[in-house]
């Protein structure tokens, strides 16, 4: 989407759902990549830092929406707050405010007659600027059950664009979310391309047109990779077919490795725990294509 | 009765679970059981069970339009709106962002003119079916999310909706992959959660955080350790130190993945693994322990 013919180019890696081995091959993309920037934007499992051992050069709080609270002593109890909560979070007898159902709308507060809800900021994670063998890292950690709305997100991005600059990167990998809402909507949004990762399995395929109907909904320029392609070659060339018809760029397979199970048990990037591998070998090549994409 | 199968990561083997366990429940019982497909973003549990799926409804959530013929422009509904969906320039346009809001009726409460009207978002859709095998019958119902829509808990709702106002007395909820708002959704009021921890470093990783949000919610929960290589520890180690509930290990299993790939029978592939048994058997007797 971006204009920015000279600035870096930003790459999100993205799968429809988890576990078809994207944050692997992003992390064995960045080893093998010239002057790059990462982001994690998967911030629910962010696990890109657990292969890269990041030293951290700058931590900071990320504050999200505001959190309702009531003051009891100014409270008269007129339920006017559980009235005009439309997400039923305010207990009608406790007056309790249940975190879960609560989207932090304010309305309470604006309503209250006595003025005895006062709306907190709500901290609900931390960023890291990091710095690895491969170049710098940002990756980010939600605390447990709070809202992922692709805010995090859009923080995680900004550092990384920023510290491209810096440098003058010429790429920015982004380890995408999974799944098809905000998270994910926010981590295409500016992007320069989509590099979808897909599982061979008749779930992977439902998975991968609905993320590829997101980048065309979105008009993000997409590709694809299919991962252990050669453990179902049948899904694999239903897979292809689904890719010629919806116009999107075939990248390349990859193997089936058990090695990459025995790289992640020991946090090493596949790449460098096999480097003689076919895997590394096909990376080789779809890194070499990323680079002049 | 609700178990939910979440994990903190995707690719654990949380559907696949989740589907083996509904079945057994009703093998078991003798009974219909409910399977509700939470992860509205990748709803793929209906692919192991031949099951004809039919629209029950349509979830919308609300989101303003301005009566431009009734606004006065004074900028209230601009000023109590915390997520930016709905801004008044000058005193000639009041413009609506719907994909921003989160329909919390503020604009229209604090609207004195009454200009606001309700125009209806569509997030997603509500689908059901039954499937029948012998003595194993199944409820299956499902949200897909629309392709663009940012929100998820709505549709997650409709779906734990339907399961409580169906007759069935077991429910086996298939939540969404991670550990933020959505799951949190899913899981919330479930009578047990089994949480699917893939039998890595990242699989440790993220099922560590999921643990601290549901024990949080104060839930009931146990785990599992799926896609165990080469006898790993990892997990039941885990579980073991911290002294959570260890269901059990089940291996990684070229012959299993095959049949889920080609979305096969996974119920014949899995009976050759008397390690799903087992853990399906655990599952079933915290369920009767309650
Ligand atoms: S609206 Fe204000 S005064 Fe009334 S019950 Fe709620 S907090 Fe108390
Ligand atoms: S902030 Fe909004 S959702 Fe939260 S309690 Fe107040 S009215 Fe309800
Ligand atoms: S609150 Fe009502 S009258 Fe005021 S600007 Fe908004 S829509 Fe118009
Ligand atoms: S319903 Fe709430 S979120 Fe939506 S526009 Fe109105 S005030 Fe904003």
């Amino acid at each position: 989407m971006s204009d920015n013919k000279n600035g870096p180019r930003e790459i999100v890696i993205l799968s429809g759902k988890g576990g078809t081995g994207k944050t692997t091959i992003t992390a064995s993309l960045a080893t093998m990549m010239d002057k790059i920037v990462m982001a994690d934007c998967d911030v629910d499992a962010s696990n890109l830092y657990m292969l890269l051992s990041p030293k951290v050069m700058r931590e900071q709080d990320f504050f999200m929406g505001v959190r309702p609270e009531i003051s009891r002593q100014e409270c008269t109890q007129c339920l006017v707050c559980v009235d005009v909560c439309a997400f039923g979070a305010i207990n009608g007898e406790s007056l309790e405010i249940d975190p879960v159902e609560c989207e932090g709308c304010g309305v309470c507060a604006w309503f209250c007659p006595q003025n005895a809800i006062e709306l907190v900021e709500n901290r609900c994670g931390k960023w890291f600027s990091s710095e690895t063998r491969f170049g710098p890292l940002v990756y980010a950690e939600l605390f447990p059950g709070e809202e992922n709305s692709g805010k995090l997100v859009f923080a995680i991005k900004e550092e990384a664009r920023r510290l491209a600059e810096e440098r003058a990167a010429s790429h920015i990998l982004v380890d995408g979310p999974p799944g098809i809402a905000c998270p994910v909507i926010s981590s295409i949004s500016g992007a320069d391309h989509a590099l979808l990762v897909a599982e061979p399995t008749l779930s992977g395929l439902s998975d991968l047109e609905r993320v590829l109907d997101v980048c065309h909904h979105f008009h993000i320029k997409a590709s694809c990779i299919i991962n252990r392609a050669d453990l179902f070659p049948e899904v694999t060339r239903e897979i292809r077919r689904l890719l010629d018809e919806k116009n999107c760029t075939f990248l390349g397979e990859l193997p089936f490795e058990k090695g990459v199970m025995d790289a992640n048990q020991r946090l090493v990037p596949f790449v460098e725990a096999y480097p003689k591998a076919t895997l590394t070998r096909r990376l080789e090549k779809i890194a070499a294509r990323l680079a002049v994409l | 009765m609700r178990i939910a199968i979440a994990s903190g990561k995707g690719g654990t083997g949380k559907t696949s679970i989740s589907v083996l366990l509904a079945k057994y429940l009703s093998f078991e019982s003798g009974q219909e059981v409910d399977f509700l497909d939470c992860d509205c973003e990748a709803p793929n549990g209906h692919i192991f069970f031949q099951v004809h799926l039919t629209p029950l409804k349509t979830v919308n959530i609300f989101t303003p339009k301005v009566d431009t013929s009734k606004c006065t422009f004074c900028g209230k509904c601009s000023e109590i709106c915390r997520f930016n969906a709905i801004t008044v320039l000058g005193n000639k346009v009041a413009m609506t962002f719907p994909e921003l809001c989160h329909g919390c009726y503020g604009c229209f409460r604090v609207c004195e003119s009454g200009a606001i009207k309700e125009d209806p978002r569509r997030i997603g859709k509500v689908y059901a079916g039954r499937h029948e095998d012998g003595a194993t019958r199944i409820h299956l119902v499902q949200g897909v999310l629309r392709i663009g829509e940012a929100m998820s808990p709505p549709l997650i709702k409709a779906v734990l909706e339907e399961g409580e106002a169906s007759s069935n007395l077991v429910a086996v909820t298939d939540c969404p992959p991670g550990t933020s708002c959505p799951v949190v959704t899913s899981i919330k009021g479930a009578d047990l959660v089994v949480i699917v921890a893939e039998s890595s470093p990242f699989g440790l990783h993220d099922a560590a955080i999921l643990t601290k949000v549901v024990r949080r919610l104060g839930l009931t929960f146990a785990i599992v350790a799926n896609k165990v290589l080469d006898e790993n520890t990892l997990i039941h180690e885990w579980c073991a130190k911290e002294g959570y509930r260890y269901l059990g290990g089940i291996p990684f299993s070229p012959d299993f993945s095959m049949e889920y790939a080609r979305g096969g029978d996974i119920f014949k592939a899995a009976k050759r693994m008397p390690e799903i048994e087992e853990v399906l058997c655990r599952i079933t007797k915290m369920v009767q322990e309650r």
